[in-house]
Order: C-alpha cells, then sequence, then structure tokens
C-alpha cells in the first residue's frame, strides 16, 4: 500500500532559520520532513509520510497576505498532497494566523483535508475554529510531545475519510459542528458532578455553551398609521393554492413572494397553507386566519392605515435551520426597503 | 416517605399455560392478560411477542415502555389514578421486576413513535435493546379518533405491566434497596447542615394534543406546579401519554426508575442534602408558562434550595420553559444544571435550542437528535414498518428496499433523553 503523501508548513522558528529576526523570511519549500515534521513522520508510521516542508516568515506571510497565500498554496499544489498540515502554533499569534489562513486556502482550493494545532487563545484559533479542523495545544512549544500524537491521529483519520468524533474525544477546539459521542457516565450523574461544581465554585465545563441570540430591539411606533405602507411577512407557511414555488412543508429551503393587488380576501379556493407542523384545517379554510389580509384590506379602505403592500413574503418555520430564516429575513427586509414598507405584520403559526 | 425496594431479576420470558415468574423466568399464558386488553371496544386485536437482548429484531412503532411493579405492603397500588385507585403512594414495600418491560407497539398513533433494535447500531442507542420485552402489539378499530385511542392504547399497557406485576407480589427479591425522602422539618436536621440543600424540577410534557403527561390519573396541562416525593415516582404515579418525538420521549418506564432521582438520593445526606422534588408542566400557552415557572421558582425558594437539576421532556416549544424555570431559579440565587437534547440539524451545524440564556451555563446534553443513522436490517419486525418514513425522525425514503433504516436518531426511542438515562452527549 502505498503512503498519504502529507505536505506540512511551518515558521521560520520551527524551521530552524532563526527567531524574530528572521521572520521576515519568504516561503521556501524543503524535500522531506523537518523540525517537528520529524515527530510527525514517527507517528505516521507506514501510513503517511511527509514529502516536502515549507518553511515561513511569520512576518513575510502577515505583511504578504494575498501573496504569501498564493505562493504557498502553488508549493502545496506542485506536490500533489493527500493532506496539508501546519504547525502546531501554540500561542504564537502571527504564526496562527498564517497557519489557519493557508490550511483555510488549502481546504478550499484543493479540497484536501487540512490540520492545525494551536492555543485556544491564539487568536487564528477564533479566526478559523469554524473553517478548518485545530487541535488544542499547550501555549507554548514545551507541549510539541502532547500535540504531535493526537494531531497525528486526528490526521490519518481525516486522510482516510474516517468518521471524526467530538472535539472532547478528539481533542480539537470545538468547531461549532455538534457532534454526539458516549461518554463514560450517564448524563444524570454528570449533571449532578457539573452541579457540585458550581455548588462549590469550582470551575466547570458546560455541554453545551449557550449560543448567542440576536436581539433586536424594536422599532419607534409609529407615529401616523394612516399614512404608513404596511406589509404582511409569515412563517405560517400560506401560499397561493397549489403552492406554485414547492416550498417544504418542514425545513423549508425557501419563501415565496405573492402579490395580493386587489386581493380583498383569501379563501379557501385561492390560499392554503405549505405548513406541516400543525393541523392545517383552519389555515386551509380561511387563511386569513394565519395572515390577515381581510382586515388589512378593510383598515385600507376605511383609512386607518394607509396602504397594504402589495405583496406578501411566505415561508415554513416547521424545522427551519436558523441560519435559513436569518438568509430569507434579510432578503425579504431588502425588499421592504426598496418598497418604502414603514412596518410589518409578523405572524407564525 | 420511607419504599422499601424489592427487586426482582428477570432473565428471560417464554409462552406457557399458566402466569408466573418462576427462577427469573417470566411464563405468559397471553389469553387472560389479553382479555381485559380486548374489552376495549377501540382494540381491535391484541397479541404478545418476546423479544430477548442480542436476537435480530426491530419493534415499530412503540408508544410506550413499562417496567412491571407492584405494591407489597403500604398504601395504594402501582399506577394510581391509572389502573390502581387514587390513593397516596411511594411508602411501604415495592417489587420489581427488574430486566424486563412490557412494550406497547403497533400503529397507535403513528407519527411520534420509534424503533427499539435488539442488535446492531441501533441497539446501542436506546436502552431498552437491553431489557427482556414482553410487547404487546395492538390494532385498533377502523375510524377510531386518535385521542381516545392513544388513552386505550396507554391503559391497555399499563394494566397489562401491573397484571405482570403481581406476579412477583410473593417472591423473595435478588436484591433490596431502602428509599427514604426527608419532610421539610427534617431536611434542617444538624447532620446535613452543612450540606447543599438540592432539588430536582421535573418538567411533564404537557403541550397537549396527544403529548401529555399524567400525575395520579390527572392530566399534568391542568395541574399547578406542584411537589411529589421521590418514592411516590417509583410506585408509577407519574406515567406516559406522550406521542412527542420518540428520542426525547419519557416514557413510563423513565419515570419509574428516572436516573436523576436515583443519583441524588445515593449521595443525599453524604455529598448533598436532597431536599425534594418539584414537577412542573410544559404548556403551550405563553400565560401558563410564565405562571408554571413562577411557580417553581416560588417552591424552591419555599424550600431554602442552594441547587437543583432540570430535566425536560420534548424540544422547541418546552425549551422556552426550560430556560424559565433556569433563569427564575438562577436570578434567586439557586445554581442549575439543565438536562436537555439537541436538535443541531443534520450537519450539526444550526443553533441546538429554541431558546438560550447566558444564565443557563451549565448544560448535559443528551445529544443531537438530528444526526443521521442507519440502521440494519434485522430479521424479525414486531409490529409493522409501515410508518417508518413518516415518523419524526424519517423522511420519504428513509425504509430502504434491502430494510435496512437511514433516518434521524429522533426515529430510536429514548435515544436522546432529557433525564439523563444515558451516557450520550454532543461537543
Amino acid at each position: 500500500m502505498s503512503k498519504f503523501k502529507v505536505v506540512h508548513y511551518i515558521n521560520q522558528f520551527f524551521g530552524q532559520v532563526g527567531g524574530e529576526e528572521m521572520a521576515h523570511i519568504p516561503a521556501e519549500k524543503r524535500m522531506g520532513p523537518a523540525g517537528p515534521g520529524l515527530a510527525f513522520s514517527k507517528q505516521f508510521g507506514d501510513e503517511a509520510e511527509i514529502v516536502a516542508t515549507i518553511v515561513c516568515g511569520d512576518s513575510w506571510f502577515n505583511e504578504n497576505l494575498e501573496l504569501a497565500t498564493k505562493t504557498v498554496l502553488d508549493m502545496v499544489k506542485e506536490e500533489s498532497p493527500d493532506l496539508f498540515i501546519a504547525g502546531p502554533a501554540f500561542n504564537a499569534g502571527r504564526y496562527g494566523v498564517a497557519c489557519g489562513t493557508i490550511c483555510d486556502a488549502v481546504k478550499k482550493e484543493l479540497g484536501i483535508p487540512v490540520l492545525t494545532g494551536m492555543y485556544i487563545e491564539n487568536p487564528g484559533a477564533d479566526m478559523f475554529r469554524t473553517e478548518v479542523l485545530i487541535v488544542s495545544t499547550a501555549n507554548s512549544a514545551a507541549g510539541m510531545r502532547k500535540a504531535v500524537p493526537v494531531m497525528a491521529k486526528l490526521a490519518l483519520k481525516l486522510v482516510k475519510g474516517e468518521r471524526i468524533g467530538a472535539s472532547v474525544e478528539e481533542g480539537y477546539i470545538p468547531d461549532g459542528v455538534r457532534r454526539n459521542f458516549f461518554d463514560k457516565k450517564r448524563g444524570s450523574t454528570r449533571a449532578l458532578e457539573m452541579l457540585l461544581k458550581k455548588i462549590a465554585g469550582k470551575p466547570f465545563e458546560t455541554e453545551y455553551p449557550m449560543p448567542t441570540f440576536d436581539r433586536v430591539p424594536p422599532m419607534p411606533a409609529i407615529v401616523d398609521m394612516t399614512k404608513a405602507n404596511i406589509a404582511i411577512v409569515t412563517s405560517g407557511g400560506i401560499v397561493p393554492k397549489g403552492n406554485p414555488d414547492r416550498i417544504e412543508s418542514s425545513s423549508a429551503s425557501k419563501y415565496g413572494s405573492y402579490n395580493i393587488e386587489g386581493v380583498d380576501d383569501l379563501t379557501g379556493e385561492t390560499y392554503e397553507t405549505a405548513h406541516g407542523g400543525h393541523d392545517p384545517v383552519y389555515a386551509n379554510e380561511d387563511a386569513d386566519r394565519v395572515i390577515p389580509v381581510d382586515v388589512l384590506r378593510q383598515y385600507e379602505k376605511e383609512g386607518k392605515i394607509g396602504k397594504l403592500h402589495d405583496w406578501y413574503y411566505s415561508t415554513v418555520g416547521n424545522g427551519t435551520a436558523v441560519a435559513s430564516a436569518k438568509k430569507y429575513a434579510a432578503e425579504i427586509a431588502e425588499k421592504l426597503h426598496n418598497y418604502d414598507v414603514d412596518a410589518v405584520v409578523l405572524t407564525s403559526t | 416517605m420511607k419504599l422499601e425496594v424489592g427487586y426482582i431479576d428477570i432473565k428471560g420470558i417464554r409462552f406457557g399455560d399458566y402466569n408466573a415468574v418462576e427462577d427469573g423466568i417470566l411464563i405468559v399464558n397471553p389469553e387472560p392478560l389479553l382479555e381485559p386488553v380486548l374489552e376495549d371496544p377501540l382494540i381491535k386485536s391484541a397479541h404478545f411477542e418476546i423479544a430477548t437482548p442480542g436476537e435480530s429484531i426491530r419493534i415499530t412503532p412503540v408508544k410506550d415502555v413499562i417496567e412491571p411493579r407492584v405494591k407489597v405492603e403500604g398504601g395504594g397500588g402501582v399506577f394510581p389514578g391509572m389502573v390502581s385507585k387514587v390513593d397516596t403512594v411511594g411508602s411501604g414495600k415495592t417489587h420489581v421486576l427488574r430486566g424486563m418491560a412490557v412494550v406497547t407497539a403497533g400503529p397507535i398513533v403513528g407519527f411520534q413513535e420509534g424503533i427499539i433494535d435488539m442488535t446492531g447500531l441501533g441497539a446501542e442507542y436506546t436502552p431498552f435493546s437491553k431489557l427482556h420485552n414482553l410487547v404487546l402489539v395492538m390494532e385498533p378499530v377502523e375510524n377510531f379518533k386518535q385521542h381516545e385511542y392513544e388513552a386505550a392504547a396507554r391503559l391497555a399497557g399499563l394494566r397489562t405491566a401491573a397484571a405482570i406485576g403481581e406476579l412477583a407480589k410473593e417472591l423473595v427479591p435478588d436484591e433490596t434497596v431502602v428509599y427514604e425522602t426527608p419532610s421539610v422539618a427534617e431536611s434542617f436536621k444538624e447532620e446535613w447542615k452543612d450540606l447543599p440543600r438540592v432539588g430536582y424540577v421535573m418538567m411533564l410534557q404537557s403541550q397537549g394534543l396527544l403529548h401529555d403527561t399524567y400525575v395520579y390519573g390527572v392530566d399534568a396541562k391542568r395541574t399547578l406546579s406542584t411537589m411529589i416525593s421521590a418514592t411516590e415516582v417509583m410506585d408509577g404515579a407519574i406515567v406516559s401519554g406522550n406521542c412527542v418525538s420518540a428520542c426525547d420521549k419519557n416514557t413510563t418506564y423513565h419515570h419509574q426508575n428516572n436516573p436523576v432521582i436515583h443519583d441524588l438520593l445515593a449521595v443525599h445526606g453524604k455529598l448533598i442534602n436532597f431536599v425534594g422534588t418539584i414537577i412542573t408542566n410544559e404548556n403551550v400557552y405563553l400565560d401558563d408558562k410564565i405562571r408554571s415557572s413562577d411557580w417553581t421558582a416560588k417552591m424552591a425558594n419555599y424550600l431554602s434550595l442552594d441547587a437543583a437539576i432540570i430535566t425536560q421532556e420534548g424540544f422547541g416549544n418546552p425549551d422556552t420553559d426550560l430556560i424559565m424555570n433556569c433563569t427564575k431559579l438562577e436570578k434567586q440565587g439557586i445554581k442549575t444544571v439543565i438536562i436537555t437534547d439537541e436538535y443541531a440539524g443534520q450537519d450539526g451545524k444550526s443553533q441546538s435550542l429554541a431558546d438560550a440564556d447566558e444564565l443557563a451555563n451549565a448544560v448535559v446534553t443528551g445529544g443531537n437528535a438530528n444526526e443521521v443513522v442507519v440502521l440494519p436490517s434485522l430479521d424479525r419486525v414486531i409490529g409493522t414498518l409501515d410508518y417508518v418514513d413518516i415518523v419524526a425522525g424519517g423522511h420519504d425514503g428513509s425504509l430502504r428496499p434491502d430494510g435496512s433504516i437511514e433516518a434521524e436518531l429522533q426515529i430510536i426511542i429514548g435515544s436522546t433523553n432529557e433525564m439523563g438515562f444515558n451516557r450520550m452527549s454532543a461537543r
């Protein structure tokens, strides 16, 4: 069996060119492993070999980001490797940023697995943890002996296309992808142990750090409703009968924009819901129950509101990922802005 | 309250022409057990099947899992208000047929019943693959109303489990454990004064429309938050009437063997002072959510708790109740750990909960229910595969031509349990 080909990126210090005084050197390629690459080679055994090592000055890389990325990328390309490794960079900030940048570029341009390692507080970790896998290391090169086996093991898994375990199992910095694994103790026991630490004021680690929710402060109230242009936006899935855009009943991949010029009332013959998360009988009988077109039209005629916007926008909220909802909302908001809409009636089910 | 629980280990189940437990083997004569089940006009047919750990068997769709127990001494009977008449349980002596369960299965409601695989990958995710299961397979009459049939199927399972439990009344247990919960006055006794006062907040699924839990026979959505003794829970005071997604449905078995209760009792008087259990509901209306979580916080305050574990059932809408309970306790200075599960999408990249707060800084997770698994084809199916594609966690084409199933973990009963029943977690 032939060995997997690996290209390794290190900085001038680990390439034994010199310290800070040599940080200006441009990237150079050496054949075979060098510096920490020797330790990696040992770990890889017969399974993989470092065919080339790219040594680059930290200042040069960071001060010539675009050129440096392209130069290193070309050097990697020449070797047609199966895997790319950078670092580990420990707590060296510019080195960490370089490792993250080049790993990200190699992954995107060459489509091969990449791996780096750094200390959790390295600025490169925050910048790239969701883009590339970063093994969590100590904050100085003294942690090399511990970092190499962890990185080598994970690197081999990546290059073989094996399933990657959870961050706590594999030793990488959480990358924003939730992965299941079997812990040693059952959940209730873990909860009790966490509680005991919390009570005692000792450090404890939550299994799920709370996400930061986008809290949007409400707009100031509209002063004169008789001049306001009001639009309807819904996650209740109200669509023209037949669901022309085929919006999914759950986990919607799109939203629809529908013209309601001249429509005074939504009826069972003309509109329906695409939503699959509730009993649809009443929404299908009269879609005004979900989006109040009839009432708003009445208000428009009575002069209580300036105008009902000619379009309404609809998607299905059922099981739809927050990321998708955010994307649709941004697009819809832009349209509303372009039409000078003053306020929105936002309904759900 | 003081309850002595005698565990009788069940090592196998077989059919016979009488009903008994002999040398750890449950012998089942179906006819007398099925008679009361078939008396219900909504149940057209019913029969038993046996599933043993390791056998190539898939049970689906599963409604509930129930452990047979019987009151030997003390007030009341098991499943008070449901099977036995309403009377306070949790004291005296109870016998348990440990290592087995009565599983209700068959086309019951449709969408939200799951799978128990007795071997293979699926077996690793559900605790019920490790039990000797007596499966009660039922079929409804035509043109039934789902909520009425759910009640019939629920009762059939509980009655059957109670009848099996009766067989253990005179037996000598393999192991006996005494569980004791203090009164409020006792909880202040001198020897525990340096121990943190810990409570358990158990959230009960009560969204309605087949998402229900019953306490002494009362539908939990019609209740205010209240207190219950851990030993009452062991005697079946809380039963499941749920058709929520299979993975994080608290079956009746989960209630009977609540792991938080057992873990807290195990260190009670040593590391903590386990003062009491508060049960609170998960109703859909905002007023109810506010009222119930306010009440939970008030009761935690009455009990002078220092800390509490909060567990959930279901996902999405109840995440708001979970966060309200957590934050209202934290704001009173009561430290909390919450147990939940995640819906982070099949790619694991989405936000896991529908509500969040920075005060919820201690979370235990049962895992990401959206993770996709492929379950191998198994030799025998108890129940029917007809519903696999439409059950929550399944999709059009989940059931493949070769009999294997590609679906989200949601489809497996108890896989991401939010009482902390399992070892599974996520990062």
